[in-house]
């Protein structure tokens, strides 16, 4: 299955393997956590040079899924550049890239952590987005209903016949979807750790991205 | 030549002591530039080592840094320390003596720094850091000898590789610098001299009287040993009797999973209840320091134990060594009997314990090579890459360089002797722009070359490159501590692999105990003692093993003998049945069996490789029969043979066997194989690329680290020939995968393969049979394993499962 349906505030959304949003009603594509231009800040802040090959790589699914589905609004969900520096010195093929990606449709850039203020690129920049009966934002808040947020990285740890299989998932109850990273180079946050369990509703549900999308119920700690 | 000043023959004389002809040797060529001692354990090797650098600074005359001396074991520096200081203080001799480990406070390494000791004992780790410092050259500017102890051990691993690329440093600091190598006996020992010495200088080889030979035998058992499996509990009673019969026995596992199951065995069986212990390296430091306490002190009647204890610290009064499992190896083998009568001259006494039947042949083999001092071990390759780009790292953080000279200072360590430029070039390019075919980091880069002088872009970046140093794989392995004591007790180490597929109530031995799990908080285990169940067994990285090539041969050699007198009649009767039933495989001519049983077909191929050798063709071989429409279904490796089990009956192996196509074929699955990821990762710590990640690091795990699988992915995707992949490429052909003893398989049969077409089992087959660790094979595994998952537990909490779309595939 290359994506798993499930409902919030009415609207039908479908969680893809590639890590995704789509929401067919609103022709609207939402994606999480780029962090473009990790690798530049990893190098001005540490030192390591890794491959230089995430943003592409990020691009190149993100065109992927933007050529499967023809969205009219992409929605990049805060975080999309791992910070300010690294929008600024992106490789100007890679912003050329952007640019096409955006040609035709309606680009929203939402303010995340790591990005808290507007980058020189086509689109329009926000805080929020309302898109009633949802509300796109970066970090998820306690007590809303109808969120679409990213920012925790949320991933699946579990172990299959002592085979330990790790992958990034989105998380979804009936209040909130809390989206998995997009960026190549991204890791993330168990989905059993306190911060996700706070969040979501004890009957929350996993979808696992990878090669196929799995839907899991979330796991929660034993209360002791 | 260093003549010994009378106090040393009067201190000598004191103790009622003469000196070994070998030490004195060593006094009289002590101006060799490079010289390396072999001599048996518990030759005075180490008082051999010191003996001219005791006698040349007697005097009192020299000043500052005089011997350096480098061990692999931060203890075995420490017990040096000690025994060294016996002599000094009972001679008076003005000297002083410190070590320097990762153990030493900050304090007193900044001292020695400002002011070294006469004698500094310390580990490659610690040395490489040293030389990291600009004031490398002040601090060593004295220096006239180095000891490198247990040489034969540093040799094996990349820790000897920073080793030597530091001594060629420190060459270049020194240059009329000494080096002494002191080393267990080894099959090769020129090739430890070359790695030893300043290539291309020659370097003098010195013998040490052997000693007697050892008094070496299989245990005799009233029970006979079982088909398969390892673990020699079928010897338990066999084993207490000798264990009560000596003064304190040494018992060799060749893996700490079998050491555990055994310690827990004997225990049960240990109606004495004599003092026994276990040691192995996933024991906890305390649990560790424990043992060897009661070791030295001599309470201890037994220790059940695996390489950990292969080093050289002096047990005190082992008398017998016993070995559970083909040792394997007889190099290892030879120095772990050395452990017993740990005296001079003394004959060492050791029994083997085959674990199976088809290990008694090996035993028997092994036996005999001992008596024919042939040992065995496999050649050194070229000195690892990524170990040089760390040097680079180290060379820039304590100065400027030119990489004319550091290249030809490079190529005077042995191991790197063969290196070419573009090799070194390719290595520097790495460190200093990152090496990748997209040029990405101008600004960032980590080397720049001014005036033709490489140096740090940022000198900030100094600490962080010493923080990284060393070759030490970290394992992912997650500590076990006892729940609801105070902090918890230590116990040990599992896998981290292991302690994924625990759940809450499961058991599992650790430390010769049974404890329950209970939970993961903080990334340790949480056990209680609480034990009602069976154990799963701790599963451990690394040890296992594989048979040497010459062992191996020497098994084949014995199969062409037209009776067997030497083993036990059940073994004799086994071989023969073979031989009537089918064939004995032979050298040079690679035995292939096919045979139906329980309605499945089985191919048996006897390619005597090694374990891990066995496990690739395993792998190979099916894909080949996935291709060719045969429906293979699982496969299973020894040392001897792979077992192999489908649908469909092999009718010409020939096709399976092609080297162009193995090789192929090995290349796309080694692409994606974990093997490749986990050395990758290695390579990637030590070369510099990813930064080691300490306890505290990992313990919060957040967002902001990712896997380094990830890095390989992206490398094998935009980049694949990037020098690191190269790297991993040449790191992992000599490691899990040994497809070099597959390469030798096939040289060695040439083409002459026996097919032999079989109405059932064989008896050489058969022990396959019982084998544990079968291997399925996989298609789409993890996927359908996954959706099944997903529909059991979705069912479970009573959502609706979400129906998956069928996908077809072959059900091999």
């Amino acid at each position: 299955m290359d994506a798993c349906a499930f409902t919030l505030s009415g609207e039908t959304l479908f969680a893809r393997a590639s890590g995704a949003l789509w929401w067919p009603a609103g022709r609207l594509l939402c994606v999480s956590d780029l962090h473009l231009g990790k690798c530049e800040r990893i190098a001005r802040r540490s030192g390591n040079m890794l491959p230089p090959y995430e943003t592409q790589d990020t691009l190149l699914r993100l065109q992927s899924e933007i050529e499967a589905l023809d969205p009219a609004r992409v929605v990049c969900l805060g975080d999309s550049f791992d910070d300010l520096d690294a929008a600024a010195s992106l490789p100007e093929a890679e912003r050329l890239w952007l640019l096409r990606l955006q040609a035709g449709r309606r680009w929203i850039w939402i303010e995340g952590n790591h990005d808290p203020g507007p980058v020189e690129f086509g689109g329009t920049h926000l805080a929020e987005l309302p898109l009633p009966p949802l509300t796109f934002r970066h970090i998820a808040r306690k007590g809303e209903a109808g969120e679409v947020s990213g920012h925790y990285h949320p991933k699946a740890c579990l172990s299959l016949r002592g085979r330990m299989v790790s992958r990034p998932c989105f998380l979804h109850d009936s209040d909130r979807v809390i989206l998995p990273a997009f960026g190549t180079y991204t890791g993330g946050l168990r989905w059993d750790d306190p911060a996700l369990a706070g969040l979501m509703r004890r009957e929350a549900t996993a979808v696992l991205t990878g090669p196929m999308a799995h839907a899991l119920p979330m796991p929660r700690r034993a209360l002791t | 030549m260093v003549t010994l000043p009378a106090r040393f023959h009067d201190w000598f004389a004191t103790r009622g002591w003469s000196i070994h002809p070998h030490q004195q040797e060593m006094l009289e060529r002590a101006d060799a530039p490079a010289l390396l001692l072999i001599a048996p354990t518990g030759g005075g090797k180490t008082l051999a080592g010191f003996l001219p650098s005791l006698a040349d600074l007697a005097s009192g005359q020299h000043e500052g840094l005089h011997t350096l001396y480098i061990s692999p074991l931060k203890a075995l520096a420490a017990d040096i320390r000690r025994n060294l200081s016996t002599p000094i203080t009972e001679m008076r001799l003005p000297i002083r003596v410190e070590d320097r480990t990762g153990d030493t406070s900050s304090t007193a390494k900044r001292r020695q720094r400002a002011d070294p000791p006469h004698i500094l004992l310390t580990t490659p780790e610690s040395l490489a850091l040293l030389l990291s410092y600009e004031d490398a050259p002040r601090m060593f500017a004295g220096l006239k000898r180095v000891v490198v102890d247990e040489i034969h051990a540093l040799a094996e691993s990349k820790r000897g590789d920073q080793l030597m690329l530091a001594l060629a440093r420190l060459q270049t600091l020194v240059p009329g610098l000494r080096r002494v190598g002191l080393s267990a006996t080894v099959e090769d020992p020129q090739a430890i001299a070359c790695f030893l010495a300043r290539h291309p200088d020659p370097c003098e080889i010195l013998h040490a009287d052997p000693g007697p030979d050892p008094d070496i035998a299989m245990l005799e058992t009233e029970t006979q040993p079982p088909w398969a499996g390892g673990g020699g509990a079928y010897a338990i009673p066999a084993v207490l009797e000798q264990v009560r019969a000596h003064r304190t026995t040494l018992i060799f596992h060749n893996t700490r999973a079998q050491a555990e199951i055994f310690f827990h065995n004997l225990w049960l069986a240990n109606e004495d209840a004599l003092p026994i212990g276990i040691h192995h390296g996933s024991l906890s430091r305390e649990q560790r320091m424990r043992v060897e306490a009661a070791m030295v002190a001599g309470t201890l009647r037994a220790i059940v134990c695996t390489g950990s204890l292969d080093l050289g610290i002096d047990w005190g009064d082992v008398d017998l060594v016993i070995q559970v499992g083909a040792p394997k190896n007889v190099k290892r083998l030879v120095q772990r009997i050395g452990r017993a009568n740990h005296r001079y001259n003394a004959p060492s006494k050791a029994l083997l314990v085959p674990a199976n039947q088809f290990e008694i042949v090996e035993c028997v083999a092994a036996l005999e090579a001992v008596k024919a001092r042939a040992l065995d071990g496999d050649p050194r390759g070229p000195g690892p890459r990524d170990v040089l780009c760390q040097h680079i790292l180290i060379v820039a953080c304590a100065g400027p360089f030119a990489a004319d000279d550091l290249f030809a200072e490079v190529k005077t360590a042995g191991a790197y002797a063969t290196l070419t430029r573009p090799q070194f070039d390719a290595c520097l390019d790495f460190v200093a722009t990152g090496g990748y075919a997209l040029k990405a980091y101008d600004r960032w880069q980590r080397l720049k070359q001014t005036d033709g002088l490489w140096h740090l872009r940022d000198p900030r970046a100094a600490r962080q490159i010493r923080m990284n140093i060393g070759t030490i794989q970290d394992t992912d392995t997650l500590k076990v501590r006892l729940r609801n004591m105070r902090g918890g007790q230590p116990l040990g180490e599992v896998e981290e692999g292991f302690a994924a597929t625990l759940t809450p109530g499961d058991t599992f031995l650790i430390g010769g105990q049974i404890v329950r799990y209970e939970g993961l908080r903080e990334m340790t285990v949480e056990v209680t003692r609480r034990a009602d169940k069976e154990p799963k067994i701790a599963t451990f990285m690394g040890t296992k093993f594989a048979t040497s090539t010459q062992l191996s041969q020497r098994i084949l050699r014995m199969f062409e003998q037209d009776d067997w007198p030497e083993l036990p009649a059940h073994t004799r009767q086994w071989l023969h049945l073979q031989r009537d039933r089918s064939q004995l495989p032979k050298p040079d001519r690679l035995l292939v069996e096919s045979f139906p049983w329980r309605g499945r077909e089985h191919t048996c191929i006897y390619g005597f490789a090694g374990r891990n050798a066995m496990q690739t063709l395993g792998l190979l071989v099916t894909q080949r029969m996935e291709v060719m429409g045969l429906h293979p279904m699982g496969f299973v490796a020894t040392d001897y043979a792979v077992l192999i089990w489908g649908l469909d009956r092999l009718t010409d192996p020939a096709p399976l066997f092609d080297g162009a196509d193995l090789r192929a074929g090995f290349e796309t699955w080694l692409a994606g194989n974990a093997v490749m990821k986990r050395t990758f990762r290695a390579s990637a710590i030590i070369a510099g690329l990813i930064d080691r990640q300490t306890a505290g690091q990992r313990k919060t795990g957040r967002q902001a680290t990712f896997s380094s699988d990830i890095l390989y992915d992206t490398l094998h995707k935009y980049d694949p020939d990037h020098v690191l992949m190269q790297i991993t490429r040449e790191e992992a052909l000599k490691g899990l995968v040994d497809f070099g003893r597959i390469e030798e398989m096939l040289a060695r049969n040439a083409g002459r393969i026996d097919h032999l077409v079989l109405p059932g089992v064989t008896p050489l087959a058969a022990p396959l049979l019982l084998e544990p660790g079968k291997v399925p094979i996989k298609g789409a595994a993890t996927e359908r394993l996954l959706a099944e998952e997903a529909e059991r537990l979705m069912s479970e909490v009573g959502l609706p499962p979400v129906p998956p779309k069928p996908v077809w595939r072959v059900p091999f």
